[in-house]
């Protein structure tokens, strides 16, 4: 990467940080002023989504998986921190120290699941991959759903109450300190996603998805090295997962779902197979998106089309899946392949750095 | 139209590949209208991906025409339905299919040439209710042979007919390929270079999928060095073809 | 006795059900090499507009009953048929892509539904024989459980026999098995593809009006919950076998219901542990090829 890159993205970086201290409105994209409690909640939702993203683009843009089941670490990193910190922590440890602990425990935890479920997964490969992960997926969906052991509380999920953290992350005050937070786990999940993908064992990962033969001839065994890349992206999705929490003082079943590992997977296709910086920005655009059109669904505009227009349109998700659908067929490689096809052969975007 | 000195299959410049690697690399050859053209190389060189090219079975570029019109654009049922009839290496019979309904399905005319097929290979008929998958290597290239002939063809591409083959089956096939270039030209690949001989009148030599030799076959066959050279087995006309290409393939 | 007896039968009642889904899916797959993650919408579209239909005619009347499921059918396989020509033939060979515009059409179908007929279940009426039960071997057995059982056996017959005894079903059993062969044959197997789809569809359709029978209820996501239980049977079975996952369909669903009665309510755990096992010991799934 050349320096001057480093340099841009430090800086986008520092501007990100900045926001909550600045009045910038983007009329039709935030919902307020960038200093608003509302749009910096919105916008570290999306952080973390955008990390979710980057970490499944390791898993499907570099080691060509097709893993139906990546939300299974998200949700493991919700529950694992929600569960530890409810329910497993004594109540006497300052809540600080309990919520470093928890962190660490937690992680500690995604790393085991996220070995396990590879290492079976992995056994298999193509479709049947696929559809294996789904099935664990699937099974850990079951599993917070019916309130197993009494810890993941059902439908209604587990909700952190502000005696389990410190105070600075407590409330609509300290927006912007979450707010940093998601970006500083955005940060730092790209810093892993770039270190692995950078690795000797990202690039075999690579190679191996282009052509398993030829590993093979190296004397490496995909199976390994995949199996490295998939527990670092779960672990990776994990983090993200804690930051939700954290956000959402809780976590919901719905972060383990089939419908929301199809929504990352949407994202990462959007944004451009294979770009990081295409996971970043589908993760954010599609956030973006996703509040806009149901604000826009819930507009007198709306409401006075008739009900041919107006039911789809009232739709959020209808119009995510077709635009989806439409990118998929007509604009392979998504917003970043678009955006490298416009300016095609300047300085680096003929060789690497996707 | 035709002239009787024109090429049934001009190839001009193919080039194909397989999942990103290329195999066949700017390839130019002729067929005959009237009788075999043998498509020599050691293994492992694109004999079968040329084949496979020229029916749009896998990725390629460049001119393919067939009794002077281009079919390098159509899809392969396309071609194949001009009058170009298959027998792929390894027969790909339906081995769960009866071989009754495999070769119903090969069928693309009106009036299929049954009574050929069942002169050619009595032993179908007595096991046309047998599951193709259940059948003897050598019945199975029956079948794939009997899949071509049921058909008038204008061309039939062959690989690898005899590969795996006892002698004795060697010989029967080979008598079956040359009743069938009687009515059709043929483009043939084959290893056993006794039944290259046999039947072939041009040769076009392949070797790191490119064209390195062309012309008429006896004059190559005779040439032993050329033959040593080009295939790696010098004199040796009732060679073995060993499963899989070996390293020491070509480093004698 | 009679418990075991009752989660037999209403077992393969269920079994059923996740037949109409999975032969589609498994046919689909076999052929084309496409996950269809559409498919539950075809089912759910097919119960919606069956329901809507069938109560127009006659609510909770054997006729109203009939029409419905001849809808559902049509509606699936119209829904199948434009998914393939719209979407999928235009991704010709790329699988990945395939998938995921099914998984589009998913997603934004499931949300349309929603947008018309509500995110909450609707509850439908029964004609008033299916409500009742009857006795075999001391086990009371819902009615429901039989017209299930009959339905899909008989779609299982007509779907085998279509294979066996036509030019299409030869061309379909054919290019499952290997499709490059069957184009260099001289055959258009592209039609084929909408047959199938045609096929499942019309399976899943009917699986949709048959499930609100089952459930009493047709909703927005019916076939999406449904669609995760099938692509286990699929698999369990073996993609492509049609005869896999008729096997696997009932299998499943018998082993579903025990495991919710006997073991607390585990069964969907149970399932997804089971595939996890049949994978690891046989990949290509029961009656399934090995998989390239
Ligand atoms: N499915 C595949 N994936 C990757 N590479 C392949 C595949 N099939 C063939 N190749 C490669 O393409 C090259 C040409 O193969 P091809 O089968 O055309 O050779 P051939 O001359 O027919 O050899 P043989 O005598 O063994 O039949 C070989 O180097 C082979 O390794
Ligand atoms: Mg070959």
């Amino acid at each position: 990467m050349s320096r001057i890159k480093i340099v841009l993205g430090a800086l986008l970086v520092l501007f990100a940080a900045l926001l909550p201290r600045l009045n910038l409105s983007i009329p039709g994209v935030l919902p307020g002023p960038t200093y608003t409690p509302g749009t910096l909640q919105i916008l570290a939702y999306a952080f973390l989504i955008a990390a979710l993203a980057l970490s499944y683009h390791l898993v499907f843009g570099v080691a060509g998986l097709l893993s139906f089941g990546h939300a299974l670490f998200f949700g493991a990193g919700a529950y694992g921190l929600a569960i530890i910190l409810r329910r497993l922590l004594p109540a006497e440890l300052p809540p600080g120290t309990g919520l470093l602990i928890a962190v660490l425990l937690t992680l500690a935890l995604s790393f085991v699941v996220a070995t396990v479920v590879g290492s079976v997964a992995l056994r298999v490969t193509g479709i049947t991959f696929a559809m294996v992960t789904l099935a664990f997926a699937q099974a850990m969906n079951v599993l917070v759903r019916r309130n197993t052991g009494g810890i993941t509380g059902g439908e209604e999920g587990v909700s952190v109450t502000s005696a389990m953290v410190p105070s600075f992350l407590i409330g609509v005050r300290n927006s912007a300190n979450l707010y940093w937070i998601a970006l500083a786990i955005l940060v730092v999940v790209y810093l892993g996603t770039l270190w692995i993908e950078r690795s000797r064992i990202g690039t075999v990962a690579a190679a191996a998805r282009e052509n398993e033969l030829r590993v093979r001839v190296l004397g490496l065994r995909p199976y390994t090295v995949r199996l490295f890349v998939f527990t670092a992206a779960g672990v990776l999705a994990a983090i993200a997962g804690m930051g939700m929490v954290l956000l959402q003082s809780g976590t919901t079943p719905r972060v383990t779902s089939a419908d929301f590992t199809l929504t990352i997977l949407v994202i990462v296709v959007l944004g451009g197979v294979g770009y990081r910086w295409g996971a970043i920005v589908g993760g954010m655009i599609y956030t973006l998106l996703d509040k806009r059109l149901s604000d826009l669904a819930s507009s007198d505009l709306i409401a006075s089309l008739p009900g041919v227009l107006r039911v789809p349109l009232s739709e959020p998700v209808f119009i995510l899946g077709m635009v989806f659908v439409l990118v998929v067929m007509f604009i392979p490689g998504g917003i970043a392949g678009l955006a490298e096809r416009i300016r095609p052969q300047t300085e680096e975007s003929a060789h690497g750095q996707r | 139209m035709a002239s009787t000195t024109q090429p049934i299959l001009r190839v001009e410049g193919l080039y194909a590949r397989i999942s990103g690697q290329q195999v066949v690399e700017d390839v130019s050859f002729s067929v005959a209208p009237t009788g075999v053209t043998a498509l020599l190389g050691r293994n492992g060189v694109g004999k079968s991906s040329t084949i496979k090219a020229i029916l749009g079975i896998i990725e390629r570029d460049g001119t393919v025409e067939f009794d002077g019109e281009r079919i390098d654009g159509l899809r392969t049922d396309r071609i194949v339905r001009r009058g170009i009839a298959y027998v792929p290496e390894d027969r790909e019979v339906f081995a769960s299919l009866t071989v009754e309904e495999n070769l119903t399905l090969a069928v693309r005319q009106a009036e299929p040439n049954r009574a050929l097929v069942d002169e050619l290979f009595p032993e179908l008929r007595t096991r046309s209710q047998q599951a193709a998958g259940t059948l003897s290597g050598g019945q199975q290239q029956m079948v794939s042979l009997a899949r071509a002939l049921l058909n008038d063809n204008r061309l039939i591409l062959v690989d690898e007919p005899t590969k795996g083959l006892a002698p004795k089956l060697v010989f029967d096939v080979a008598r079956v390929l040359k009743a069938a270039a009687e009515t059709s030209p043929m483009l043939l690949v084959e290893q056993n270079l006794t039944v290259v001989r046999e039947l072939a009148q041009d040769v076009v030599v392949l070797s790191g999928g490119r064209v390195v030799h062309r012309g008429p076959a006896a004059e190559f066959l005779d040439d032993e060095r050329l033959v040593e050279r080009h295939l790696g087995v010098a004199g040796a006309e009732d060679h073995h073809t060993p499963e899989g290409s070996g390293p020491d393939g070509g480093a004698r | 006795m009679n418990t075991v007896i009752l989660l037999l039968i209403t077992g393969v009642g269920l079994g059923a059900l996740y037949f109409l889904v999975a032969s589609g899916l498994s046919l689909i797959y076999g052929l084309m090499h496409v996950l269809n993650f559409a498919h539950g919408a075809f089912l759910t579209l097919g119960g919606l507009l069956g329901w809507e239909v069938g109560r127009r005619v006659g609510d909770g009347t054997w006729a109203g009953l009939i029409v419905s499921m001849l809808v559902g059918m049509a509606v699936g396989a119209l829904f199948a048929v434009v998914t393939e020509l719209v979407f999928i033939r235009r991704l010709y060979n790329r699988h990945i892509e395939q998938v995921l515009v099914t998984v589009g059409l998913g997603i934004a179908s499931v949300a349309l539904f929603e947008g018309i007929w509500g995110t909450d279940a609707i509850i439908t009426n029964k004609v008033p024989w299916l409500r009742g039960t009857t006795t075999v071997l001391g086990a009371r057995i819902p009615n429901h459980i039989w017209l299930l059982i009959s339905v899909a056996a008989l779609v299982l017959a007509a779907i085998v026999l279509f294979l066996r005894y036509t030019r299409y079903g030869l061309i379909i059993r054919a290019g499952v098995e290997n499709r490059t062969m069957v184009t260099a044959l001289g055959i258009d197997v592209r039609k084929s593809f909408t047959l199938v789809f045609a096929i499942g569809g019309a399976a899943a359709g009917l699986g949709g009006v048959l499930a609100s029978v089952y459930y009493g209820n047709v909703s927005a996501h019916q076939g999406q919950s449904m669609l995760i239980y099938a692509f286990i049977v699929t698999v369990i079975g073996g993609l492509g076998s049609l005869t896999g996952a008729a096997i696997a369909s009932v299998l499943v669903a018998v082993l579903q219901q025990f495991a919710n009665f006997y073991l607390g309510g585990t069964g969907d755990l149970i399932i997804v542990l089971a595939l996890a096992g049949v994978l690891l010991v046989r990949p290509s799934g029961l009656m399934g090829r090995k998989l390239s």
